[in-house]
């Protein structure tokens, strides 16, 4: 037997991709909820009220001072043990592990998108807000047409190692019985006892992954920037 | 017509402010009939640029009124407690009517010279959009920046960043303008083309309060002068009677420093 088995590999390669639906599912459905939660978060923080930033802060300390791992199997494991959770409406949601594992990243996730956000929302120059005030904006005017565009762009390089993370968290589903990537690497392994085709394999498919998810948003960097590029007006002028 | 030219454009009456215990702007009364082009002068630290703050309420005084063609600001004013604006749709209409020119520019950075000028007009002011455009343009030129409609601000150099700001200003259609050291963040060689921008405006008859450091500015463009010496106005006259006859030691001190 090779110490590296080429076609054993690429066998295997073509098995795992059929776990990355489930892994791109687990990251689409908690990075959206999670945005939206985080969105919430973040409001708290900024709103000046102490008893809702008190809130936020105690949500974010918890959730990112704790491992994920731990927080998924609480969800997964822990939450039957309440006869209330499990005659309640949430039930045949929470007993499937593929919304367990959901929810827990979806948690984790807006507890440091929560952070990244209000980072944005701080970094806007204090003069972009001033002069939109003076010109009659307030509310969610001024949040929609100015805050947001320039905090967006702002946090997006933060935001972008954040997603990253998570498509790499989602391997932690697999201890949860889910067949993505990593629950088939398991599987594959324990069949074969051959763990080093088979998770390089795994690496490679959230390097592709990943690399497609960077290269995504570096164009979405780049064409928000366009401020930041020299000038080409029409005429051919540089500025 | 002659009703409405006895309202003043800003009246200001026993304005105070003061942030925490310090207090800079004392019992302040000021009147700007309309096509009063007034200078604000002073030393820094003399509170003359936080009372033009005050006339759009970017600071809210801790005391006294302050009105814009008669409408007086709904204010909450508390004892030891900040003071706040009351009423949110009266404040963005009053601001709308007295828009201001910053020293830093403050040109929105992430939309165009075009995109600057009619982002007000269409969202709050609610006009039509094409109609903002073509005004946006006819602007842009007079100002003389029309080649740069869709470039970006960090694209232009300070004077033409603050005739943009300017054009940005009066897209509103305002009926006062305020300047906040609208030439102290530009280099020497550009502050004569904002200065003329300034001049052509002040000759339209435009109500403006410029809080500004160009005595020339001052003594030939504009047709009252204001000094503010620690929160006190020590100088209030025409610029021939300020500038010939200082009632004031501090203001002859500081015309004679300012003189070159």
């Amino acid at each position: 037997m090779n110490i590296f088995d080429v076609s054993f590999f690429a066998e295997n390669f073509v098995a795992l991709c059929r776990g990355i639906p489930l892994t791109l599912q687990l990251t689409l459905l908690s990075v959206t909820s999670g945005a939206v939660f985080a969105i919430v978060l973040a409001s708290f923080r900024l709103s000046g009220n102490q008893v809702l930033d008190g809130l936020a802060r105690g949500y974010i300390f918890v959730f990112r001072g704790t491992p994920l791992l731990v927080q998924l199997y609480i969800i997964y494991y822990g939450l039957s043990q309440f006869p209330e959770l499990r005659k309640s409406f949430a039930w045949p949601f929470l007993r499937e592990a593929y919304w367990c594992a959901s929810l827990a990243l979806c948690l984790n996730t807006a507890a440091y998108s929560a952070e990244i956000i209000r980072g944005g929302v701080i970094a806007v120059p204090l003069g972009q807000i001033e002069a939109a005030k003076a010109y009659g904006m307030g509310g969610l005017t001024l949040l929609r047409r100015i805050i947001a565009p320039q905090a967006f762009r702002l946090m997006l390089p933060a935001y972008s190692n954040e997603l990253i993370l998570v498509v790499k968290s989602t391997a932690l589903a697999s201890t949860i019985t889910m067949m993505e990537v990593t629950g088939i690497a398991a599987k594959l392994i324990s069949a074969t006892y051959r763990p080093v085709e088979i998770f390089i394999a795994a690496g490679a498919i959230y390097l592709l992954l990943n690399f497609s998810i960077t290269r995504l948003l570096r164009l979405l960097e780049y064409r928000l920037s366009r401020d930041r590029r020299p000038h080409q007006a029409a005429t051919g002028e540089h500025a | 017509m002659t009703i409405q030219t006895c309202i003043p454009a800003v009246e200001i009456a026993r304005l105070e402010k003061s942030y925490g215990s310090l207090k800079v702007l004392h019992d302040i009364s000021l009147k700007a009939e309309q096509g009063e082009v007034i200078s604000i002068l002073g030393a820094s630290g003399s509170g003359k640029s936080t009372l033009l703050r005050c006339v759009n309420m970017l600071e809210v005084p801790n005391a006294g009124s302050v009105s814009i063609f008669g409408e007086e600001y709904k204010l909450e004013q508390r004892v030891d407690q900040a003071a706040r604006v009351t009423d949110r749709h009266q404040l963005q209409r009053l601001r709308s009517q007295a828009t201001m020119v910053f020293q830093s520019f403050n040109l929105w950075s992430h939309l165009t010279i075009l995109e600057n000028l009619i982002e007000a007009p269409v969202h709050v002011q609610h006009r039509n959009r094409k109609v903002c455009i073509a005004e946006a343009e006819a602007l842009l030129e007079r100002v003389g920046i029309a080649d740069k409609r869709n470039a970006y601000p960090s694209h232009l150099s300070g004077g033409q960043q603050q005739r943009a700001a300017i054009a940005r200003a009066l897209a509103m259609h305002p009926r006062i303008m305020l300047f906040d050291e609208p030439t102290s963040a530009l280099d020497p060689e550009l502050v004569a083309e904002v200065l003329k921008v300034m001049k052509d405006l002040a000759a339209e008859g435009r109500t403006m309060l410029v809080v500004t450091h160009e005595m020339s500015f001052a003594r030939n463009v504009s047709s009252r002068v204001v000094f503010l010496h620690k929160g006190y106005i020590e100088e209030d006259g025409t610029p021939a009677e300020v500038f010939s006859h200082p009632r004031s030691e501090r203001f002859r001190q500081f015309i004679s420093k300012h003189a070159h």
